[in-house]
């Protein structure tokens, strides 16, 4: 049962950053309907941001919780300028063209962030500064019972923060009406005096900035950052995106965290029914070695980032629009 | 003084030159209809006024400023909004977002409410489904939410492309009668319309489109009684 409690809640942490990353591509591609390949690469400069700031900063005195805000707080718009300008530059000038056009452009995009990255950064793992001292919580009095973090309690409740927050402007504001209107009828935005180009930059712009705050997320939760870790989270985040219905907000949270947990556990139960000790009964050819070691699993939680990937094609085989996408017709 | 002068203009869409070079003036608050056959260049005047299609040739000035060839969002801010073919209501939006949105460069949120109960009193049955999206309306309410809508811009000229298509005869009545009273309140007005009596009963002047260029023009009571447009337009017998 602990082993449960535990992936639990590893699932639902992982889950909420995959959803806040899963929200970026979902609302570009609401939009202008482009699977933005690049966001994942966003996400990557606002983890090797924060984590400059952070290095530079520490032992300068300034509090931790202080220079960790700061980090954020330096990464935020430098994303948003990334987001704003790969809009600018790669993909306005294809809105027009075949939708294969912008999508092997946001592969080349996110190609090019990838060195530029490691160019600056390095191509070695980096070690992201734990500079906040990481505290361990029981869940019960018992010992062995399952446990949470502080950096998985701020993660789950930032990530929260940052989808209500999402939800009021996209339903409550004016600019978030605006963007609906857009996705809905271009054409027709245009007639009410709405500049849709301004609408599509502040849509790259808002994904980038929670982009990168979930970038400092990923980056202190496994305490590594690496100039390709935006490429298989953002995949992982774009097959949330598709579990939920791309084009759906609420979607793209459900599918994060579906994502997550699914992984979570995969990764926790994987071992254990993989094991061929534990199919003695059916394979006694085994019997000899697992004497020597009882432990004899064909996959092992290193196999975790497969289940994604499984996900993403049972729903595209079974349900292509997604659990909450309604199927419509394809508007190319 | 015209408040809208096209001098010239000539359209391409979708390769065939759809307008081949027509002259029409709207003079301020003057009602104007442009009636003609489907295909005639109509809808695709329209779509060159508001932005949406760019002339290649040809001058359209619009209060006293040229506009060829401006983003729609620019000529919408400048107070000419259009009314588009089919509606164009954002079916996802509730009643009340997609009049919002047709306030959308107005930041007097006082007044934009007012005129939101403005529309409202116009319309009753818009208030009722205030929270509805617009794309649970029928075609008839959609067509009020579409009028409503642009007038919440406070627009200087509305631009009305077929209110009365695909709507039931009753329906047809209530949105002319709100044409006749937006008019009768100083709004200038270009319509297209197919119902060419109806156009013709409703407008001062009006313009006959054929085949991508204007066949006559004169003033629409003449037009009622002229024997071509009554034949050719009106379905009766010279």
């Amino acid at each position: 049962m602990d082993v449960f409690l535990q992936q639990l809640i590893n699932g639902l942490t992982l889950g909420c950053v995959y959803a806040v990353v899963a929200l970026g591509y979902t609302m570009v591609y609401g939009i202008i309907q482009l699977i933005n390949f690049a966001h994942g690469e966003v996400v990557m400069i606002g983890a090797m941001v924060a984590f400059s700031v952070i290095v530079a900063l520490n032992g300068s005195g300034v509090p931790p919780p202080l220079i960790v805000a700061l980090g954020v707080l330096a990464a935020i718009p430098i994303c948003m300028a990334v987001g704003y300008s790969v809009e600018k530059v790669a993909y306005r000038p294809l809105r027009n063209a075949p939708r294969l056009a912008p999508l092997i452009t946001a592969i080349g995009v996110s190609i090019i962030l990838q060195h530029v990255a490691l160019l600056i950064w390095g191509r070695n793992y980096i070690s992201f500064p734990q500079i906040i001292p990481n505290e361990t919580y029981h869940l019960t009095s018992s010992a062995t019972s399952a446990t949470i973090t502080n950096i998985q309690i701020a993660i789950i409740v930032l990530s929260i923060a940052m989808m209500v927050g999402l939800v009021l402007l996209v339903y409550k504001t004016r600019i978030g009406i605006a963007m609906r209107a857009v996705s809905q009828r271009p054409d027709v935005a245009g007639l009410m005096g709405i500049s849709s180009n301004n609408v599509i930059s502040f849509t790259f712009v808002i994904g980038a900035g929670l982009g990168a705050i979930a970038g400092v997320m990923i980056g202190s939760y496994y305490g590594i950052a690496h100039y390709q870790m935006g490429f298989m989270l953002g995949l992982k985040a774009f097959c949330a995106a598709v579990l939920g219905g791309i084009g759906n907000l609420a979607g793209a949270v459900l599918g994060g965290i579906l994502i997550g947990l699914i992984e979570a556990f995969g990764a926790g139960y994987m071992g254990d029914l993989t094991n061929v000790c534990t199919l003695d009964k059916f394979l006694p050819g085994f019997t000899a070695l697992c004497e020597a070691n009882n432990n004899m699993a064909v996959f092992g939680s290193s196999y975790k980032d497969v289940f994604a990937f499984i996900v993403l094609i049972l729903v595209l085989v079974f349900r292509p629009q997604g659990l909450l996408g309604e199927r419509v017709a394809d508007r190319a | 003084m015209s408040l809208l002068t096209l001098s010239d203009v000539k359209i391409s869409y979708g390769g065939i030159q759809a307008v081949k070079g027509i002259n029409i003036s709207v003079a301020e608050g003057e009602l104007v209809t442009l009636i003609g056959a489907n295909g005639a260049g109509k809808t695709t005047t329209l779509k060159a006024i508001s932005g949406m299609l760019k002339p290649y040739t040809g001058r359209i000035t619009y209060d006293g400023k040229e506009i060829a060839g401006k983003p729609a969002h620019e000529i919408a801010q400048m107070g000419l909004a259009l009314v588009p073919e089919g509606r164009g209501v954002f079916p996802g939006l509730t009643i009340e977002e997609n009049l919002l949105m047709g306030a959308y460069h107005r930041r007097d949120k006082v007044a934009i409410a007012q005129d939101i109960e403005v529309a409202y009193t116009r319309f009753p049955r818009l208030k009722e489904r205030a929270k509805q999206t617009a794309g649970t309306l029928s075609g008839g309410e959609q067509q009020m939410l579409a009028i409503s809508r642009a007038l919440m811009s406070r627009p200087k000229m509305l631009l009305l492309d077929e209110p009365s298509m695909g709507l039931a005869p009753i329906m047809v009545q209530k949105i002319f009668e709100v044409v006749r009273e937006v008019a009768a309140q100083g709004m200038t007005i270009l319509l297209i319309e197919q119902n060419a009596k109806l156009a013709l009963q409703v407008s001062h002047r009006a313009y006959v489109m054929d085949g991508g260029l204007v066949s006559f023009e004169g003033r629409s009571a003449d037009l009622l009684h002229d024997p071509r447009v009554r034949e050719a337009y009106l379905g009766e017998a010279a």
